[in-house]
């Protein structure tokens, strides 16, 4: 079948160094992947393009590219599944997030500097044992997915935060941050979680679930991130809008079955928090102007008992 | 056609234009809401209580999946993360009968039980699939030709997408872009259109926040869009409700409206501005309304 690529390219010594793109019409198989399409680009048409890849079987992680806008495997992605429905086109880039070094290649420095902030090895405490430190399986089995993990970064490349904020940890260093977290053999839980707490840890995830999306190995890394906040919080931080606002949205359904947008919004921030109520003026003016404002008395929903009923019931299951 | 209607916490708080514009464009494209069936419904937990109890937030959405089977009318909710949270309960509740029994036995009480056929659908997919785009334009009195719109999904309703049913429903992809260009607007493609608005860090983190509003506004309107139409109203309270922040933080004009899906809808339709309350938006759609050649 006719392929036409449609790929970044930038090459920071040419003399006009400008991202654009370039088309490259190949006849591929229909069982062809998109990383097959590039190297025959590479060996056969253009040996100026520059990518990055090793393993071909989804392992060593690095052909992470954006195949019409979206993190992936280019050696796991086939053709014929990402082919545009007017004619044939495939649009390659580099992953994003990661500043580009020449066409497909991207710098993975800022990457392995998130991975290591999270100190991604065991910290055990006490006494060394004789022989190794033993981990049960069946406290290991949660981990199961999370190992899987190759580094690929196609989660960072997609991560919404991390496009508009450089300093939050992402999706990739705070899965593995989950992984030691969660292993048994590993002493050093609450200094993580204080570091999780901080600006850039768990709470600046947005949940859009771009991550889980696109990774390739099945990592879920926001599902980890949920995960990491509801131990944090039981770790004892509760002291930030995060933890008071996902505490006061449960409290909220609890008590009227409903959210209490304007309470959420204060308490998320904390009533003492002057500066960030001072803050909220101009949007409370604008807002009842605007005639978009929550009820002044919010009401319960109907048969509230029955939802307060299963929050009894249920709270204390998982 | 009939449905369950579930509006969402949001379009009975700070988007009340967002309850009147659904009322009064299904009454014209024939869907009937039966407004009680669900009144007794809780907050889907919209992915945070799902943080800390996800069995919790499961119980509390089959009791509303419940209450719709009850009625015996399918589910319409007209929020982005209603509709996502709601799939994926409801893909966990069905995939595992020994789960959905124990859920079960917590709402016995109230004389409820999730037999599994709720299949909750937003209203823009209702009008892709249950009504048809056909159905669509036969009702259509004004066609908003020269209106130039960037679509914005919102993450719940993209993803993720095996429970949102996206390789049964492969038209969900697209659903919006089909329905702008149906009342016979232009749509302006933009990368940000499946991304996160900012609004779920918007206490946490204002400054990110408003740098995603800042982003996806200022794109959209540099690639020639005349507003911004979402089927999600936490997207439109952060793009619409933050945009003055976002235009101090980046010291320009952005001026984008964000209309609400049912709205857009609405001005196809024949309804009045006022009657869907596009007068009460924070970005004002004067502007707009003024521009808006309306052809027969």
């Amino acid at each position: 079948m006719e392929v036409k690529f449609n790929v970044r390219r930038y090459d920071p010594e040419s003399t006009d160094a400008v991202s654009h793109f370039q088309e490259y019409q190949m006849d591929m198989d229909d069982s062809s992947t998109v990383l097959d399409g590039l190297i025959r680009i590479r060996e056969e048409v253009d040996g100026t393009l520059s990518l990055r890849c090793s393993c071909r079987s989804a392992i060593c992680g690095s052909c992470a590219v954006r195949v019409n806008g979206e993190a992936g495997l280019a050696c796991n992605t086939k053709i014929i599944d990402v082919l545009s429905e007017d004619g044939n086109t495939i649009t390659v880039e580099p992953a994003g997030n990661l500043p580009v070094i020449k066409d497909l290649v991207v710098d993975f420095q800022p990457f392995w500097e998130k991975i290591r902030a999270v100190e991604p090895w065991l910290q055990p405490e006490g006494e060394v044992p004789e022989t190794e430190y033993l981990a049960p399986d069946e406290d290991m089995l949660h981990l199961a997915g999370v190992v899987s993990c190759i580094l690929c970064g196609a989660c960072v490349s997609d991560c919404t935060v991390m496009e508009v904020d450089s300093n939050f940890l992402g999706p990739a260093a705070l899965a593995k941050s989950y992984r030691f977290v969660g292993d048994p053999r590993d002493g050093s839980a609450q200094q993580r979680f204080k570091t999780l707490n901080e600006y850039g840890g768990v709470w600046d995830c947005t949940r859009c679930m771009k991550c889980v999306e696109v990774c390739p190995k099945g990592v879920a890394p926001m599902d980890r991130i949920m995960v990491l906040r509801e131990q944090v919080m039981e770790a004892g931080y509760t002291n930030t809008n995060g933890a008071r606002h996902a505490n006061e949205f449960i409290n909220s359904v609890k008590h009227s079955g409903w959210l209490d947008e304007k309470k959420l919004v204060i308490k998320s921030f904390g009533i003492f928090n002057i500066k960030a109520m001072i803050g909220l003026i101009p949007l409370a003016i604008r807002s009842q102007r605007a005639g978009k404002v929550p009820p002044i008395f919010h009401k319960n929903i109907p048969g509230v008992e029955n939802v307060r009923r299963i929050f009894e019931k249920v709270e204390t299951k998982k | 056609m009939k449905y369950a209607f579930y509006p969402g916490c949001v379009s009975r708080g700070a988007c009340p234009e967002l309850y009147s514009a659904t009322i009064e464009v299904c009454r014209i494209l024939e869907i009937e809401l039966d407004e009680e069936a669900l009144k007794g419904a809780s907050c889907t937990g919209a992915g945070v209580l799902q943080e800390k109890n996800l069995r919790l937030g499961d119980t509390l959405n089959a009791r509303t999946f419940a209450m719709a089977e009850k009625s015996g009318n399918p589910l319409m909710t007209i929020c982005s993360t209603c509709q996502g949270v709601m799939s994926q309960a409801n893909e966990r509740l069905l995939a595992d009968p020994e789960y959905l029994a124990s859920i079960n036995e917590d709402l016995q009480e109230e004389g409820l039980e999730y037999k599994g056929t709720a299949d909750p659908k937003h209203l823009l997919w209702i009008i892709a699939e249950d009504l048809g785009i056909d159905f669509l334009e036969s009702k259509l009195v004004n066609k908003l030709e020269g209106l130039k719109l960037a679509p914005f999904y919102g993450c719940y309703i993209v993803r993720p997408t095996k429970a949102l049913g996206f390789a049964e429903n492969p038209g969900r992809k697209q659903a919006l872009e089909m329905v702008i260009e149906s009342v016979g607007a232009e749509v302006v493609d933009f990368p940000g259109k499946t991304l996160c608005c900012g609004f779920p860090i918007l206490t946490i983190n204002p400054e990110n926040s408003v740098n995603m509003v800042a982003n996806h506004t200022i794109d959209a309107k540099d690639r020639g869009a005349d507003a911004m139409v979402t089927p999600c109203p936490l997207c439109h309270l952060n793009l619409d409700g933050y945009q003055p922040n976002a235009a101090s933080a980046r010291k320009r004009e952005i001026d984008l409206p964000i209309i609400h899906l049912p709205q857009l809808l609405g001005l196809a339709l024949g309804i009045s501005p006022e009657k869907m309350r596009l007068n009460k938006h924070i970005v004002s759609t004067k502007k707009l309304l003024s521009e808006l050649v309306i052809s027969p």
